[in-house]
C-alpha cells in the first residue's frame, strides 16, 4: 500500500506520505528491524500470559509500532521519553533489554524493576526512559516537569511525552498544557490516538475529536500524522522536536493509529468489530508498510527482511526464555527502595 | 542567632538552601512576585531570580506533577501548596507518583521532592482553610510527613526535608506562624520573640528527620503530640499541674517509636493530641503502637483528645478546636485512674 493510507475510518487518514524521501537504507531496515522486534516481544508476551507466567495486566503495543520507533528515529541521546500504560513498545524502541523488559512482565528478580513494578512501571535512567506510569494521564505533568527540568538546566534536551486519546480528557494534562506554553518548554507532546479509551471510541468520549487541535487555546500548535507510517512519524517528530528544542515551546503531534488487541488482555472487544480490525492489519499495518516500500526501493529482498525476521524472533524466544526461567526476588526485596534510608 | 517567626525561619531554610544548592527551586501559587499567601517566600525570588523561585498558575496537580517529574530528572523542586486543603487535586500524583517511584523502578527514580503547605486551625478559616490531613499522608508509604513546632525546628527540619532523598509532605502549623498558640483564644498572644525556641541561627543547619524531641519532662503522664497542639498540650500541663512529659513527634512517618516507647514505660499513662478528626486520625495509629509496644506497662487506657468526626466548622471552632481543657480532662482521667 505504497499510497499511504486508504481507509478514513476508523484509524482515519492523515496525508499520503509517498512523496518524502525514504531515507537511507540503514536507517530504514533498522526501523523495519526495530518494529518487528515489538512485534514479536509482543507477540510472545500475549503468549506468556496466555500460560499464566504473566499475571495481572499486560497492554500490547501491536499495531503502534510505528510511533514508538519513528520517534526514536529523531531523538538525541539525552532528550527524555515518558509514557504511559502501554509501555512495552516504547521501552524497546529505547534501546532497553529485552530480557530485562520480559523479566519484569514475570515478575522477576532480574526484570527491569526488580519485578516491583510489573508491566506498566518500569524504567531505566541509562536509557532516559522515565516510566512506565498506570494512572492515565498522570505522567503528562511528569513530563512537562522534565521539559522545565531542560529548561532550567538549558540543556538543549527535550522531553517526549506520550499519551492516548484517552488521557486526552484528563485534567491535569491541561494545566500541563498551559505551564509548558507559558514558560516555552522544550516538551513535545505525542497522543498516540489508537481510537479507544479501553471500549470508549474517541467519538463516544470527546467533543473535539481533532486531539491535534487540543492545545489551540493555549497557542500550543499541533498537527496530525499518519501514526501507522514510521517515515511520516519520523518527519513529523523531526519537525516538533525542532520547534520544541529552538525555543519555541511545546508541540502537539497527534498519531493516528490503532490498536489490534484489546486494551489489556481482559477484553470483551464488544466496541469495534472483527472486520474493523481485520481491515486496518490488511490495509495499514506499519510493518508491511514499511516492507513494501523496501522492496520497492530496492534497498532489501525477500531474504535479507526474513533473516531479518529470524534474528527477532531468536532475541524474543531468548528473552522468554530468560524471564520464564530467571529466579523470583527475595521476599526480603518487598521492604527495600521504600525509602532512601532503607534502600542500599 | 537572630530571633525569628516561624514564617521568617522556613523562609530562611530556603533562602540558605537557594544559596547552597543549585538543583533547589521553589514554586507555587504565588510564591515569587507576591512571596506566597502568608509571605513564607517573601523576598526569595527577588534575591535568587526567577529561575529559581517562581509563580505557577492554580492547579496543584499539575504543580506537584511538574515537580515529581523534576525530582525524577536530580533536581529539589520545593513546592508550595497555598493551604493544606488545597492538596487534594494533587493526592493522585502525591500517592501514585511521588511516594511510589522509587519502589517500582527499584530504586532507579525517585522524587527528591519537598511539599510544603500551611495547615491546621484556629484562624477562623472554616472547613476549607482549617484542614489538617495529616493522616491521608502517613498512610502512604514512600512519604515522610513533618510536622515542625518551632521556629528553630521548622528551619532545621525544612533543611533536612529539602536534602531527604524521599518526598516529604511538610505541614506548617500556620496557627503559630507568628507566635505559639496555648489554644486560650481569649487570651492576648505571645509573639515568638519571647519564647526560647525563636533563637535561630542564620546560616545552614539541620534538625533530623525521625526524631521526637521531649519538650518538658515528666512523670505522671505522656502527652504525644506535634503541631500547633504541643503548645496546648504545655498550657493543659500548667492548667492541670499533672507532671506530664510532652513529646513533640516533630516527624510522623517515619515516627519516633523508641522516644515514645521510653516515654510511655516510664509514666505508664498516655494521652494523644491532635487537631485533626479523631475516627482513623494519626492517633489512631499513635494508640495501637503504644499498645503493641508498651502493653504491660499501661496503668490506664489510652486517651485520644482530637478535633471531633465533623467537617472543621466556623462558629464552632473553639469547640471543636482540641484546647487545654479538654488536654487537661484527659491528663486527669489517665492519671486518677
Amino acid at each position: 500500500m505504497a499510497q499511504g493510507p486508504k481507509s478514513s475510518k476508523p484509524a482515519a487518514a492523515a496525508k499520503p506520505a509517498a512523496e518524502k524521501s525514504l531515507g537511507d537504507k540503514d536507517e530504514l531496515l533498522g526501523f523495519y528491524r526495530e518494529m518487528l522486534l515489538i512485534r514479536r516481544f509482543e507477540e510472545r508476551a500475549g503468549q506468556l500470559y496466555g500460560m499464566g507466567l504473566i499475571g495481572g495486566f499486560c497492554h500490547l503495543y501491536i499495531g503502534q509500532e510505528a510511533i514508538a520507533v519513528g520517534m526514536q528515529g529523531i531523538k538525541q541521546p539525552g532528550d527524555q521519553v515518558i509514557t504511559g500504560y502501554r509501555d512495552h513498545g516504547h521501552m524497546l524502541a529505547c534501546g532497553m533489554d529485552p530480557r530485562a523488559v520480559m523479566a519484569e512482565l514475570t515478575g522477576r528478580a532480574a526484570g527491569a524493576a526488580k519485578g516491583k513494578g510489573g508491566s506498566m512501571h518500569m524504567f531505566s535512567t541509562s536509557h532516559d526512559f522515565y516510566g512506565g506510569h498506570g494512572i492515565v494521564g498522570a505522567q503528562v505533568s511528569l513530563g512537562t516537569g522534565l521539559g522545565l527540568s531542560n529548561r532550567y538546566r538549558d540543556n538543549g534536551k527535550v522531553a517526549f511525552v506520550y499519551f492516548g486519546d484517552g488521557a486526552a480528557n484528563q485534567g491535569q494534562v491541561y494545566e500541563s498544557f498551559n505551564m509548558a506554553e507559558l514558560w516555552r518548554l522544550p516538551v513535545v507532546y505525542v497522543i498516540e490516538n489508537n481510537q479507544y479509551a479501553m471500549g470508549t471510541s474517541v467519538e463516544r468520549s470527546s467533543s473535539e475529536t481533532h486531539l491535534f487541535k487540543r492545545g489551540a487555546s493555549f497557542n500550543i500548535p499541533g498537527a496530525e500524522v499518519d501514526g501507522m507510517d514510521v517515515l511520516a512519524v519520523r518527519d513529523a517528530g523531526a519537525k516538533a522536536a525542532e520547534h520544541a528544542r529552538s525555543g519555541n515551546g511545546p508541540f502537539i503531534l497527534e498519531m493516528k493509529t490503532y490498536r489490534y488487541r484489546g486494551h489489556s488482555m481482559s477484553d470483551p472487544a464488544k466496541y469495534r468489530t472483527r472486520e474493523e480490525v481485520d481491515e486496518v492489519r490488511k490495509t495499514r499495518d506499519p510493518i508491511d508498510h514499511l516492507q513494501e516500500r523496501l522492496e520497492k526501493a530496492g534497498l532489501a529482498d525477500e531474504a535479507a527482511l526474513k533473516a531479518i525476521d529470524a534474528d527477532v524472533k531468536k532475541i524474543v524466544a531468548d528473552a522468554a526464555e530468560f524471564a520464564r526461567t530467571a529466579p523470583e526476588p527475595e521476599p526480603g526485596e518487598l521492604y527495600t527502595e521504600v525509602y532512601a534510608e532503607a534502600s542500599a | 542567632m537572630a530571633s525569628m517567626t516561624m514564617i521568617q525561619a522556613l523562609n530562611s531554610a530556603m533562602d540558605v538552601m537557594l544559596g547552597l544548592d543549585p538543583d533547589v527551586l521553589i514554586f507555587g501559587e504565588d510564591v515569587g512576585y507576591f512571596g506566597g499567601v502568608f509571605r513564607v517566600t517573601d523576598g526569595l525570588q527577588k534575591k535568587h531570580g526567577l529561575t529559581r523561585c517562581f509563580d505557577t498558575p492554580i492547579g496543584e496537580a499539575g504543580i506537584v506533577g511538574v515537580a515529581i517529574g523534576m525530582g525524577a530528572y536530580g533536581l529539589r523542586p520545593i513546592v508550595e501548596i497555598q493551604f493544606a486543603d488545597y492538596i487534594y487535586p494533587a493526592y493522585d500524583q502525591l500517592v501514585s507518583e511521588a511516594a511510589r517511584l522509587r519502589f517500582r523502578s527499584a530504586g532507579d527514580f525517585t522524587a527528591p521532592i519537598t511539599v510544603r503547605t500551611p495547615y491546621g486551625g484556629g484562624i477562623f478559616g472554616g472547613q476549607t482553610h482549617s484542614q489538617s490531613p495529616e493522616a491521608l499522608f502517613t498512610h502512604v508509604a514512600g512519604l515522610t510527613t513533618v510536622v515542625p513546632s518551632t521556629p528553630y525546628d521548622a528551619k532545621g527540619l525544612l533543611i533536612s526535608a529539602v536534602e531527604s532523598n524521599d518526598p516529604i509532605i511538610f505541614l506548617e502549623p500556620k496557627r503559630i506562624y507568628n507566635g505559639p498558640f496555648d489554644g486560650h483564644h481569649d487570651r492576648p498572644v505571645t509573639p515568638w520573640s519571647r519564647h526560647p525556641a525563636s533563637e535561630v541561627p542564620e546560616g545552614y543547619y539541620t534538625v533530623p528527620l525521625g526524631k521526637a524531641a521531649v519538650v518538658r519532662a515528666g512523670e505522671a503522664a505522656t502527652i504525644l503530640v506535634y503541631g500547633a497542639m504541643v503548645h496546648v498540650a504545655l498550657a493543659a500541663v500548667e492548667d492541670s499541674g499533672i507532671d506530664a512529659e510532652v513529646i513533640d513527634l516533630r516527624t510522623l512517618v517515619p515516627v519516633d517509636i523508641e522516644a515514645i516507647t521510653a516515654s510511655v514505660k516510664k509514666t505508664g499513662r498516655c494521652v494523644i493530641v491532635h487537631e485533626a478528626t479523631r475516627t482513623s486520625g494519626f492517633g489512631a495509629e499513635l494508640s495501637a503502637l503504644v499498645q503493641e509496644h508498651c502493653f504491660y506497662h499501661l496503668e490506664a487506657p489510652i486517651e485520644r483528645v482530637a478535633g471531633w468526626d465533623t467537617p472543621y466548622p466556623h462558629a464552632f471552632e473553639w469547640d471543636y478546636f482540641p484546647g487545654p481543657a479538654r488536654v487537661a480532662a484527659a491528663l486527669r482521667r489517665v492519671t486518677e485512674g
